[in-house]
């Protein structure tokens, strides 16, 4: 019942900005996953309960300021009148029971939005995993699995839950993709998540939305949303470069550079994300089902702390 | 011998800085030549640059401001034409070296050196005569407390063209900030000119905590003191809390830059996400610093204007000191995308919505104030007016980003930057300005022109709208902050818009330059001249005093009865100036050189730190401390001003005011 009606009036709420932004396609307005679904409605939700208290206030500021206008000798004047019990309730009562609705509403998306929660999705269908590294000024994408690594573009399927690991070997980023919804800190030494779903097939925009110095601009990255049968074709291609990412080329690929062209790499030396966080925690990475920090075994521990 | 520095950091490759290096040269040395020609640097030293009267310092901190505002300004319209122009390909004509230089800049100086010194200008006008005190508890700190705050902005002007400024924004997160990936000065400039303004202010916030506790006229209990001098003791505490925490984050930067220590490296187990929450638990209080005096000069403004005492006094007071002691548990807020767990931050965006509360409370309040008054559109309604409608619209916006799953979205986007400005310029910059417009009259003797400021009221309130919804609008279009250029065609109009606006705030600024220009040109018409000191009919003490009030603002410290003490005094005919005495010798602080020789030792200091000149450096310090000495050794720091003396300056104001009466 009352999702029903959070439904409304999040539809509401998007056709009035809709209105307002007159049929201008907004990338975040205009998701293509659940998360940003579910991020969007939350923004209407949020914004019609606001108006309830904004738009009188706006036009009451408006309305007193010009009906007790000074010429105006017709209207009352009660020069010593600053003090009402009722008023003083209305004006405490309705605010503090708008911010109640939206306490309410904060915490249960923080909840259901949480960017660690798995999707529901997750549950009928294997998630995939990708693994990104943020560099100056690029964005390295390693999938696992496939036991492929790409630059500065992201491949995925359609209607399968991603399950993305983030860390960074620079600055701190943020990994955003305003059309398939919450963002999240690229931060060295440390493992963020985020659970993703693409919903529609198309080419998304994906960038940092943390400044990160002097090629912040163009690090920058498309989404490539697929079906399965394309998302394994591109896997091929991939596979087919006859680049590798190990010991000795990924600190030529760190290196930093600007505006740096899509790459793809056809073998990942296994580990190499792990080895990344561990080289500034004393080669040690965090288990992520167990909370605890393990000793990475990798071939690249020669990576460890170039300090 | 000169550390870093060498000829390689004077930019005469870069036509832009040389230009304005030019123009600055060539202003300064007309500023100097015109002072020399009149023979006004006796006066100068002697009135203003050495004086410890608030009321003095009150105008040399605005003049400083609104150096700062040209400064801060130029910067932005900068930035948006860059944007206007980067688009598809076209790199624009700032290079990101330098377009990063701006943007860092730009919030350093808007916040520091034009809305903190905005504010604490407008502190040191009001707080005292509103209080009845003869000037603050520490009237040298006052001093000191200024240059500290003007040197620190000339370091950040020094950058432009010796060097580079930060180009980490203006917060100046690590590990970006760390000599690793900023091995510049641009960092350091940024660290020194935080530190030494940070003297200043934290200074200023404990002078007025102890001038509004202990110099309170008798009778003036604590419910019955003005708002705005609520607001400034709110302000006050927010300021000796936080202050600190800034310096000791900015201190730590320093001390892995300086000595290669880790507090937030990425390696040697540095934590960058404790520069963010300690930054931030000082970034968020300040915010609250700023535009809790904003509402109090409306709080003072809308009811001088509408012939009506303030709605609900008491809930106003109570609805500050709330926002005062919530703006301390809400700083996560600002990173809620660092991957806290959801309690974690529904704590904190739920915290953080319920400042609305409070903040509508006083919306409402002023409103009301309004409601059943006689309006009167003077340039200072203008202002609260457009204030009250475009605050609402801030606080809106600023609510659906304190709700973690859509700041997941909103984050860091030009949003943001949309909802910042938004209470930032139609919050504390409309606050500010309309107190000016409320209160010149007091501190020159002569009213502001309306005419010019209307006119910059519109340009400003229209300029707004222009220059930042188009943000909003780019925000949900996945736009983010602090890019230097973009390829997707349809962010270009929007861009094209915010630069429309942009020149419309010009324009704004151009009027409000005439407006100051027209005002000191018709200062003695009749019409603009403040005879009796008390043109806007005032409710509390400020106005009875004359215009510009005397050195020791009160012959006779008032007795106060009742809350809005000199509307009640009128009301009852009781003489709040007890005109005619009889008077006793007034007991008054000396000026002194020491702040402004401190100042300039802490610049030297500062300077040198800056590129490793150490023998330099060590001279600054060294005068800094013999400076603090032998000012502390003088024991000739006061005079008293004899009864005489008084009585002829209360008489001679007394005759003004009867004949003003008998006209």
């Amino acid at each position: 019942m009352k999702n029903k009606l959070l439904a409304r009036m999040a539809r509401l709420g998007g056709l009035s900005s809709a209105l307002l932004l007159a049929g201008c396609e907004m990338d975040v307005l205009d998701p293509k996953g659940p998360v940003g679904d579910g991020v969007k409605s939350l923004i209407a939700t949020s914004t019609i309960a606001m108006l309830i208290v904004v738009i009188p206030t706006i036009i009451l500021s408006l309305a007193f300021a010009w009906h007790y206008r000074q010429s105006n000798t017709s209207a009352e004047y009660l020069p010593k009148w600053s003090h009402s019990n009722k008023v003083e309730l209305i004006i405490w009562g309705v605010p503090s029971l708008i911010i109640l609705f939206l306490a309410v509403i904060t915490y249960q998306t923080c909840h259901s939005l949480d960017p660690y929660k798995p999707l529901e999705a997750e549950a009928t269908t294997k998630p995939l995993h990708v693994e990104v590294v943020a560099l100056d000024w690029k964005w390295l994408f390693i999938y696992p699995e496939q036991g492929i690594a790409t630059v500065n573009q992201l491949a995925i399927p359609v209607n399968t839950p991603v399950d993305f690991v983030i860390t960074s070997d620079s600055v701190m980023n943020s990994f955003f993709i305003p059309r398939l919804g919450s963002m999240i800190y690229a931060m060295a030494g440390m493992q963020t998540q985020l659970h993703l779903l693409a919903s529609e097939p198309g080419d998304y925009l994906g960038e940092s939305a943390n400044y990160s110095g002097r090629g912040f601009s163009d690090m920058k990255f498309r989404t490539l949303a697929v079906s399965g049968d394309e998302f394994n074709a591109w896997v091929d291609k991939v596979k087919s470069s006859s680049e590798q990412l190990d010991g000795q080329t990924y600190p030529k690929l760190a290196a930093p550079s600007e505006a740096n062209p899509v790459e793809y790499f056809a073998h990942v030396e296994p580990g190499l994300f792990n080895a990344i966080v561990a080289k500034y925690n004393n080669g040690m990475v965090m288990d992520k089902s167990t909370g605890k920090m393990i000793q990475v075994q990798s071939a690249m521990s020669d990576m460890n702390m170039k300090e | 011998m000169l550390g870093r520095l060498s000829f390689s950091a004077i930019p005469v490759d870069v036509p832009i800085l040389v230009g304005t290096f030019l123009g600055a040269a060539i202003a300064g040395l007309a500023v100097l030549g015109l002072i020399t020609y009149y023979g006004k640097w006796g006066y100068l030293w002697k009135e203003w640059l050495t004086s410890v009267d608030h009321k003095r310092l009150a105008v040399m901190y605005i003049v400083l401001a609104l150096v700062a505002l040209f400064r801060g300004f130029a910067d932005a319209i900068m930035m948006r034409t860059q944007l206007a122009l980067a688009y598809a390909g076209n790199p624009g004509y700032l290079p990101p070296h330098h377009y990063d230089q701006i943007f860092s800049a730009h919030g350093t100086i808007m916040i520091f050196f034009l809305a903190m010194a905005f504010m604490t200008g407008l502190f040191n006008f009001v707080v005292p005569l509103q209080i009845g005190a003869r000037d603050v508890a520490f009237p040298f700190l006052n001093n000191l407390s200024f240059w500290m705050t003007a040197i620190a902005f000339v370091l950040v002007n020094v950058s432009l063209f010796i060097g580079e400024f930060s180009q980490c924004g203006w917060l100046a997160y690590p590990p970006l900030s760390e000599s690793q990936f900023s091995p510049g000065v641009g960092v350091d400039y940024y660290i020194w000119a935080i530190q030494l303004s940070g003297v200043g202010t934290l200074l200023t916030g404990v002078n007025f905590f102890v001038t509004i506790v202990k110099m309170r006229a008798p009778g003036m209990t604590w419910m019955k003191m003005p708002v705005f001098t609520w607001t400034a003791f709110c302000s006050s505490i927010l300021i000796m809390v936080s202050f600190p925490v800034l310096t000791v984050a900015v201190a730590l930067l320093g001390l892995d830059r300086y000595f290669g220590m880790h507090f937030f490296t990425n390696d040697g187990g540095g934590n960058q996400m404790l520069y963010l929450s300690l930054i931030w638990s000082w970034g968020h209080p300040e915010v609250y610093i700023l535009v809790i005096p904003a509402f109090g000069v409306f709080s003072e403004v809308v009811p001088a204007f509408s012939g009506k005492p303030l709605f609900g006094y008491g809930t106003m007071v109570y609805a500050t000191c709330s926002i005062m002691v919530l703006s301390f548990v809400v700083w996560v807020h600002h990173f809620f995308t660092m991957g806290a767990g959801p309690d974690v931050n529904a704590f904190f965006g739920i915290a953080t919505m319920i400042i609305s509360i409070p903040t509508g409370v006083k919306l409402f309040n002023w409103m009301f104030t309004m409601y059943k008054g006689r309006v009167q559109f003077h340039a200072c309604m203008y202002w609260a007016v457009g204030f009250m409608v475009t605050f609402t619209i801030g606080g809106m916006t600023g609510v659906m980003m304190a709700i973690p799953g859509a700041d997941f979205v909103l984050h860091n986007s030009l949003f943001l930057i949309a909802h910042f400005h938004n209470v930032i310029i139609g919050g504390v910059y409309f606050g500010y300005i309309c107190g000016m417009n409320f209160w010149f009259p007091k501190v020159m003797g002569f009213k502001m022109n309306e005419a010019w400021g209307i006119r910059a009221f519109w340009f400003w309130f229209v300029g707004f709208y222009f220059a930042f919804v188009p943000l909003y609008v780019l925000g949900f279009d996945g736009m983010t902050r602090r890019m230097n250029h973009y390829d997707n065609p349809e962010w270009h109009i929007w861009l094209l818009i915010a630069e429309v606006g942009a020149v419309l705030i010009l324009f704004g600024i151009v009027c409000q330059l005439t407006q100051l220009y027209v005002t000191i040109r018709d200062r003695n018409l009749p019409a603009n001249r403040d005879v009796t000191g008390d043109p806007w009919n005032g409710r509390a003490l400020e106005w009875s005093t004359s215009s510009p009030p005397p050195p020791y603002n009160f012959a006779i410290v008032p007795h106060v009865h009742e809350l809005d003490a000199f509307m009640h005094d009128k009301e009852n005919g009781i003489d709040t100036r007890c005109a005619g005495g009889p008077y006793a010798p007034i007991h008054m602080p000396k000026n002194t050189a020491a702040g402004f020789l401190i100042g300039a030792f802490s610049f030297i200091f500062g300077f040198a730190a800056v590129w490793y000149i150490w023998w330099l450096a060590a001279i600054g310090l060294i005068g800094v401390i013999g400076t603090v000495i032998a000012r502390s050794a003088n024991k000739d720091i006061d005079y008293y001003i004899p009864a005489d003396e008084v009585a002829r300056i209360e008489n001679e104001h007394s005759r003004k005011l009867m004949a003003q009466a008998a006209e």
